[in-house]
């Protein structure tokens, strides 16, 4: 197999630079600029900026930095997902972050940083790149999670990603070196060409280095068994943190895995019955604790574990049709999920908020709007026709049958009914149940409007015309290098 | 495999050695304890507090910024030692890592944690 | 020269060290120490397998794990010093408030 060693060719990474140039000039402008709302802003254009850069490589993909660095399709389709998230997080912070007195430059540098991280992790068929931008990624992400300092519970949160996120992470490059001693190489196109090759003691290096590495990408997507951080974190963070949490490093996480087990080590045939308990296990303990969770964030942690579960599934059926319907609905599920969760920013600015499932009490007498948009993405997050959230779980069963694995998808599809219960419990409580107090009123800001309005469009869209955005997502599947 | 009994019975001796020193020392030494042999030796001072006093939280930030530039150091010295052959374009892409880098320690700065109050 | 074996074992019994650290201990400086632990067991790995494949590419590797290894360890014990201004604490087990 050709490798080819092109050049450094910085146009490569153009998105990623933008990005983190501009983080910087944010952390230094933040002690001269005494406007925030200029810096919130200039953080949103670098993203701009960047989703500018990213997409005209579209359609020809390229490679460089000796092969570490890969700007195809499928790169550019996840660049979009981050570059999404973490807008739309800018967006909704703002408001939150004011009313709990945290607001500062730094938040908004370290969500641009950890989106270079995310970039980088999805930009790469190199084993060691993915860590390091797993890295990039995760170490803002564990200040974010501890960012309300004078919150105790937000400490909390912090320190428990923290120690579960660096364990992950030794555990992940444990299984890189261990990659790495079997094969000679850390770039998965080498390994992929070489398979058939290895001797058989480097065969089991081989394994067992596969398994760690799943281990640790099991940490970081929340896969049970290995989510018991996760409700903590979720519940515990600031709410447009937790929003953040559940739809981008899950996206890059994934995009990670289907990059190493659909394409690296897409002949280990032993490891699909591994990812089939995987995904099992991890749709049906998120749907079922998700039942008896009465705080929503916690609902929403247990309900975003439950997704990666459908998401596995789709990696276990493996071949590409089944990676762009993975494609496809993290994209969708971005949509979703960010819009449920900046409802729940913005009942959670006021500063009495517990955030509990009964405190939606009487939303739709005082919010309809915000009634309803909450209502649409707790129909998406169920998956009901026609939201984007339905197509997505459609075309990963359907993949799913079509490749054989039957009993996966009966499974799934189980669950989804579980999971209705507790999803359309949100929607119950907001419209139908009798407030023993008048709701207390919120305030909207524009910019949390425009997040709504996004959100719920493209919801709506990628569930009524999901033939488009699904051509886009296969387009952008072995396009690899 | 006699390489290994070589071994084993060497460790067999070396622990055999260590125990019976122990054992002969404490038949011929004087047995007299009191207090001030079991405090923490401080360059013959007067020993204040025990050992485990909470340091200043600005060491912290000290230790912070020494490491920054410790691990910078380690990037450094492959590249000096292969300059020969690099070239220009990796004096750029240094010259890139430091400023990003100073950039730190000027935030560092900006943030005043570069003064002990 | 020492055979290979020896130093992917040492490498091994320092990783399950790490783990078992950070599953037993309830100290969170040692958790986070038996972290990094981890992080120079996969060092040790990889460098073992540069010198005796002949392969360039794992020094430059090792070099960038110690520089992820350092900035995460700024950052956690950062938490842990917030951490422990605000609850006079580093036990794991007094971290409690959440739960399901």
């Amino acid at each position: 197999m050709d490798l080819k060693l092109a050049t450094i060719d910085l146009g490569l990474i153009a998105p990623e630079i933008i990005i983190a140039a501009v983080a910087m000039l944010i952390l230094l402008l933040g002690n001269v600029v005494r406007r925030r709302t200029i810096l919130a802003y200039f953080g949103l254009f670098g993203l701009v900026a960047a989703l500018l850069t990213a997409l005209p490589r579209w359609g020809n993909p390229a490679s460089g930095f000796y092969g570490m660095v890969q700007a195809d399709n499928f790169a550019i389709f996840f660049k979009i997902i981050f570059i999404i998230a973490a807008g739309l997080t800018i967006l909704m912070a703002r408001r939150y972050l004011i009313s709990h007195e945290i607001e500062s430059p730094e938040f908004y540098a370290l969500l641009l940083f950890s989106a270079v991280g995310m970039m980088v992790m999805a930009a790469t068929s190199d084993l060691v790149v993915i860590f390091l931008g797993l890295e990039i990624m995760s170490v803002p992400l564990y200040v974010m999670a501890a960012f309300a300092r004078h919150d105790v519970s937000s400490n909390e949160a912090g320190i428990k990603y923290f120690i579960m996120g660096a364990f992950a992470s030794g555990i992940l490059i444990y299984g890189i070196a261990l990659v790495y001693g079997a094969t000679g190489t850390t770039d998965l196109r080498r390994i992929l060409a070489d398979w058939g090759f290895f001797e058989m003691h480097s065969q089991l290096f081989l394994y067992s280095g596969a398994i760690l590495v799943l281990i640790g990408f099991g940490f970081k997507v929340a896969a049970v068994p290995f989510h018991m951080w996760v409700p903590d974190v979720y519940q515990g963070a600031p709410t447009p943190v937790t929003a953040f949490f559940s739809v981008a490093p899950k996206a890059a996480g994934f995009a990670a895995l289907l990059r190493i087990f659909t394409y690296g080590f897409a002949d280990m045939s032993q490891l699909w019955a591994i990812l089939w308990i995987l995904a099992v296990l991890t749709m049906t303990v998120g749907n079922i604790l998700a039942i008896f969770q009465d705080n929503i964030k916690r609902m929403l942690a247990y309900s975003s574990i439950a997704h990666a579960g459908y998401i596995l599934v789709a990696l276990t059926a493996g071949g590409d049709g089944a990676v762009s319907s993975a494609a496809y609905y993290l994209l969708a599920y971005t949509f979703f999920n960010l819009g449920a969760f900046a409802v729940i920013t913005l009942i959670d600015t006021r500063n009495s908020s517990t955030a509990q499932i009964d405190e939606m009490q009487g939303l739709s007498g005082r919010h309809p709007f915000l009634a309803a948009v909450l209502a649409l993405f707790m129909f998406a997050l169920a998956g009901f026709p026609p939201t984007a959230g339905f197509m997505g779980k459609f075309y990963i069963f359907s993949e799913a049958i079509k490749n054989g694995y039957i009993g996966l998808a009966i499974i799934g599809v189980m669950n989804s009914f579980v999971s209705v219960y507790y999803y359309l419990r949100v929607v119950v409580v907001s419209f139908f149940a009798r407030p023993n107090k008048e709701f207390e009123a919120v305030s909207y800001t524009p910019a949390i409007f425009i997040v709504l309005v996004i959100t719920a469009a493209g919801t709506l869209i990628l569930g009524i015309l999901p033939g488009y955005w699904l051509s886009l997502a296969r387009a952008g599947i072995f396009q690899f290098l | 495999m006699s390489e290994y009994l070589a071994v084993l019975v060497f460790l067999g001796v070396g622990i055999g050695m260590v125990l019976f020193t122990f054992f002969l020392a404490r038949l011929i030494r004087p047995a007299h304890p009191y207090k001030a042999k079991n405090q923490s030796y401080e360059s013959a001072e007067k020993p204040i507090g025990d050992a485990w006093v909470q340091f200043n939280n600005r060491f912290y930030i000290f230790a912070l910024m020494f490491v920054v530039f410790d691990v910078e150091a380690v990037f450094l010295f492959p590249w000096a030692v292969a300059f020969g052959q690099l070239g220009l374009y990796a004096l750029i892409e240094m010259v890139i890592f430091i400023a990003v880098l100073l950039f730190g320690l000027l935030y560092a700065w900006k943030k005043g944690v570069l003064k002990w109050v | 020269m020492v055979p290979m074996p020896y130093y992917l074992i040492v490498g091994a019994v320092l990783f399950v060290i790490g783990i078992a650290g950070v599953i037993l201990s309830r100290n969170l400086i040692i958790m986070f120490m038996s972290i990094e632990l981890m992080l120079n067991a996969a060092n040790l790995t990889i460098i073992t397998f540069s010198r005796f494949l002949n392969l360039m590419d794992g020094h430059v590797f090792v070099f960038l794990i110690m520089a992820v290894a350092a900035a995460e360890a700024a950052v956690g014990l950062a938490i842990i010093i917030m951490l422990f201004r605000n609850r006079e604490t580093i036990d794991a087990d007094k971290f409690n408030l959440l739960k399901w």
